[in-house]
């Protein structure tokens, strides 16, 4: 596999004594143990997270029974909670893909243990995202009119709205990330299946692993079908929150119209969700004992691409300042100014704490490998994130242009009990995942092991060699 | 009832297409069904009933198949042109508009602008640019427009067409208020037009913004791409809501459009952006926008701008003359005298 042979990394990216059969053993038996077996730990997750989805269904029932007014929206801030937490679910989203798909490409192959489970949380990021945008609407049952399709309603979508451009990015992203996650699967499945010990788990594996033999052929066409896969998700990273991003940028509202916002929102959004990713992969790893698989190494490395990617977001802050006075129209530098001590400054001030200071700590080997904090990090970036959409979305809107038409935005019950809810749907669908499908990448980490053997052999036979030894060729294979 | 007949036609049109008969292998062209096909008629039922439904042949399932296809896609396209909203022009040319007595010196001005009105609605549409003309220096701020308008539109608490806004300048003692009564400024490059995902918003042949309730899918782009504020959204409320029965005044039903909605559960225009139109409704009857005739200061002008003898005309080519936010790019269609 020639892909993996490219780097060599400091750190080990497998922990040491893992042999083939300890990673397939190890990653397969969860989601092979018996149902009565379920850990307890699991099914008291899993509880908790069903009982806010509840609270998530009964919150979208109301909203269809009462409509949008439940929330706290008013005439100048119409969009409230609703696109927030859109904007924010879809950023989530990005790492997976970002982790899936262009590390792939990069052959980054300390990606292979986090994989899976990054793509798995894009999935389900996604999936509350999608929502958002159509419970938002004051008629969400006429969503499908944002599609076109041949109809005799007179009915088409407007293409200069970017809001019919979202509906085709995040159709797109969906469904592309859909097909990476479940091509990535299928050798899975098959390993799966072999080890099953019942005859439903096995026909159940068998039926989704489509006839997978592991035959070279199907390897062959697996590798391309999924580099194929890989090369279509790359530009969606950067294409689908560049989208989201000029729902704002088209309106010539201060605070929106902002020519820098789609590699900013693209940064935050890869930001963001690396912050997911740290804030699902440390307890998971603990829990499951998966310290091997997951190891400092990569911790240190998301935490490195947080850095990076915080430091972009920092720098989109100062520039929206800077071009709010700099731009010399007073709206504009209003809109700065009631950012800084407007009604809703400490929003801003803590955003600006959260995303942009404690990020730069992360330059620090120190903190990049100490795991409480970096749960805590990520927690606080992921409270950051969701700040910067509201101050986004509500601080330009609450203030316009016209001082008599300004208000105030305060979030109701409803508000905050569907964007919790949200959440019960998240980690519902991740329980799940993490119960019934392998976390990890059985078989990519069986070539990691592979290669890292190799690059072993590698090793020695170049230091054999230097001592003036010649191993035996045949050795080497 | 014009409201949906185009759509009708091409419905009937299929479900001819549908009909499983021998005869019938292409279908007659639009023009010739309009006259047939009535409200709530079924179409014609072909006469030879001879071949029972399922014994229609591939080929021509799959030809009317493509044929449904096609006239969905190709009416989609074209339907990005006005729909209902915009039908009521079209009775109009039929109007009988009263007798108004000739001009005499000292007479109200809202006679001159009905004179005004009268010779504009005897232009095709498509000459007419309706614009309001609010003399700032007249306003009292007594606010009676807004609430014409409310009554008028039969609107609901949180929605206002148009506020009137008050600032209070100087230092005390030296304090003055002033007000700007805020109509949709009907911009001539309205900002809230693109953004709306499914088209339900466009402006008009005479320069009046429209909203397409059936249309409308209330994702509120519009709402806050409008830098004047000038849309509201439809909650949904009522003013009795806490009362123990709906009061009689929040069931009128709201002549918009000529449209006369009855505002109940959550149908249109609940879940709906909603906004001043120049009280359409009543100019196309040949009535002044309710604010206009309301107005006790006389300080409100309505009429076209697209005619120079027009009132409205004479006040834009003042000096004093300015237009809300003008460095935005909108070109409002409302004027202010300062
Ligand atoms: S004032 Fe606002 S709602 Fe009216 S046309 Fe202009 S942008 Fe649209
Ligand atoms: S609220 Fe209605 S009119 Fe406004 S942009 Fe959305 S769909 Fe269009």
């Amino acid at each position: 596999m020639q892909r993996y042979e490219q780097i060599e990394p400091m750190e080990p990216i497998i922990g040491p004594g893992q042999t083939y059969a300890t990673i397939t053993e190890r990653i397969s038996s969860i989601p092979l143990t018996d149902l009565r077996q379920t850990p307890r730990g699991w099914l008291v997750g899993f509880a908790i997270s069903f009982s806010f989805l509840m609270l998530f269904l009964i919150s979208i029932l109301w909203l269809f029974a009462r409509g949008t007014g439940i929330w706290g929206l008013n005439i100048p801030v119409a969009w409230g909670f609703a696109i927030i937490n859109f904007v924010w679910w879809i950023g989530i989203g990005h790492a997976g893909t970002l982790i899936s798909a262009v590390l792939l490409l990069f052959q980054q192959s300390w990606r292979n243990s986090i994989n899976r489970f990054a793509e798995a949380m894009t999935l389900f990021a996604v999936a509350c995202a999608g929502l958002f945008p159509i419970l938002h609407l004051g008629r969400p049952w006429l969503f499908y009119w944002l599609i076109p399709y041949p109809n005799t309603l007179g009915m088409w979508p407007q293409f200069r709205s970017p809001l019919a451009w979202d509906v085709f990015a995040i159709s797109t992203y969906a469904t592309v990330s859909l097909l990476f996650w479940l091509v990535g699967l299928i050798p899975d499945f098959a390993i799966l299946r072999d080890r099953a010990a019942g005859k439903l788990q096995r026909q159940i594996f068998g039926l989704l692993s489509l006839g997978w033999r592991s035959s070279s052929r199907h390897w062959h066409r697996y590798e391309m079908a999924y580099l194929i896969l890989a090369a279509l998700s790359t530009p969606l990273v950067v294409s689908v929150h560049s989208i989201v991003s000029l729902d704002f940028a088209v309106s010539q509202l201060p605070g929106w119209h902002v020519t820098i916002f789609p590699p900013y929102f693209v940064a935050g959004a890869v930001f963001s969700g690396f912050a997911m990713v740290l804030t699902l992969t440390i307890p998971i790893r603990k829990w499951y004992n998966l310290e091997d698989f997951i190891t400092m190494k990569h911790l240190d490395n998301m935490a490195k691409v947080m850095l990076v990617t915080g430091s972009i977001v920092f720098y989109g802050y100062l520039m929206e300042l800077f071009y709010g006075w700099y731009s010399a129209s007073a709206f504009e530098q209003f809109m700065v100014l009631n950012r800084m001590i407007g009604p809703y400054a400490p929003f801003f001030w803590a955003l600006i704490v959260c995303n942009g200071i404690i990020p730069q700590l992360l330059w620090f080997k120190f903190f990049r490998q100490n795991i409480p904090f970096l749960f805590v990090f990520s927690i606080i970036v992921n409270i950051g994130m969701w700040l910067e959409r509201f101050v986004i979305v509500v601080i330009s809107l609450h203030r316009e242009f016209l001082p008599s038409s300004w208000d105030m935005y305060t979030p109701t019950f409803w508000d905050w009990s569907l964007y919790i809810g949200s959440f019960g749907l998240f980690f519902t669908l991740l329980f799940l995942f993490i119960r019934f499908l392998p976390m990890i990448n059985i078989f990519e980490m069986s070539m990691l092991q592979f290669s890292e053997n190799e690059k072993a052999h590698g090793r020695e036979a170049r230091r054999v060699q230097l001592a003036g030894d010649t191993p035996e060729p045949a050795e080497m294979a | 009832m014009e409201k949906y007949a185009r759509q009708r036609e091409v419905w009937d049109r299929m479900a001819d297409a549908f009909q499983p008969t021998e005869s019938q292998t292409s279908v007659e062209p639009l023009a010739d069904r309009s006259g047939k096909a009535g409200v709530g008629t079924q179409p014609t039922p072909p006469k030879a009933q001879a071949t029972p439904i399922n014994l229609v042949g591939r080929r021509e399932a799959l030809q009317h198949m493509t044929q449904n296809v096609l006239a969905g896609l190709t009416l989609a396209l074209w339907s990005s042109q006005p729909r209902a909203v915009e039908a009521a022009a079209s009775e109009l040319e039929a109007l009988e508009l009263p007798e108004l007595p000739p001009p005499q010196p000292g007479e109200d001005v809202l006679m001159r602008m009905m004179r005004d009105l009268q010779r504009a609605l005897a232009k095709p549409k498509e000459q007419r640019h309706w614009v309001m003309v609010i003399d700032l220096r007249k306003c009292v701020g007594c606010h009676a427009c807004t609430i014409a308008c409310v009554t008028e539109n039969a609107l609901p608490p949180g929605v206002l067409y148009r506020p009137v806004m008050e600032e209070e300048v100087g230092t005390y003692p030296h304090v003055a208020r002033r007000f700007l009564p805020r109509p949709c400024l009907q911009c001539g490059n309205p900002p809230c037009v693109p953004v709306c995902p499914v088209h339900a918003t466009w402006k008009g042949a005479d320069g009046i913004v429209v909203i397409d309730y059936d249309a409308c899918i209330g994702c509120r782009y519009c709402i806050t791409a409008c830098p004047y504020g000038a849309r509201s959204f439809d909650f949904g409320e009522h003013h009795s809501d806490n009362a123990p029965h709906r009061a009689e005044y929040d069931m009128v039903a709201s002549p918009e459009y000529g449209q006369f909605r009855q505002r109940q559960g959550q149908q249109s225009p609940v879940g709906n952006a909603r906004k001043c139109h120049f009280c359409k409704h009543r100019i196309e009857k040949g009535m002044l926008p309710q604010c206009v005739t309301t107005c006790i200061g006389r300080a409100t002008f309505f009429g076209d701008a697209n005619d120079s003898a027009n009132l409205v005309s004479e006040l834009i080519a003042s000096p004093n003359v300015m237009r809300l936010k003008e460095e935005l790019g909108t070109e409002p269609s409302a004027y202010y005298l300062v």
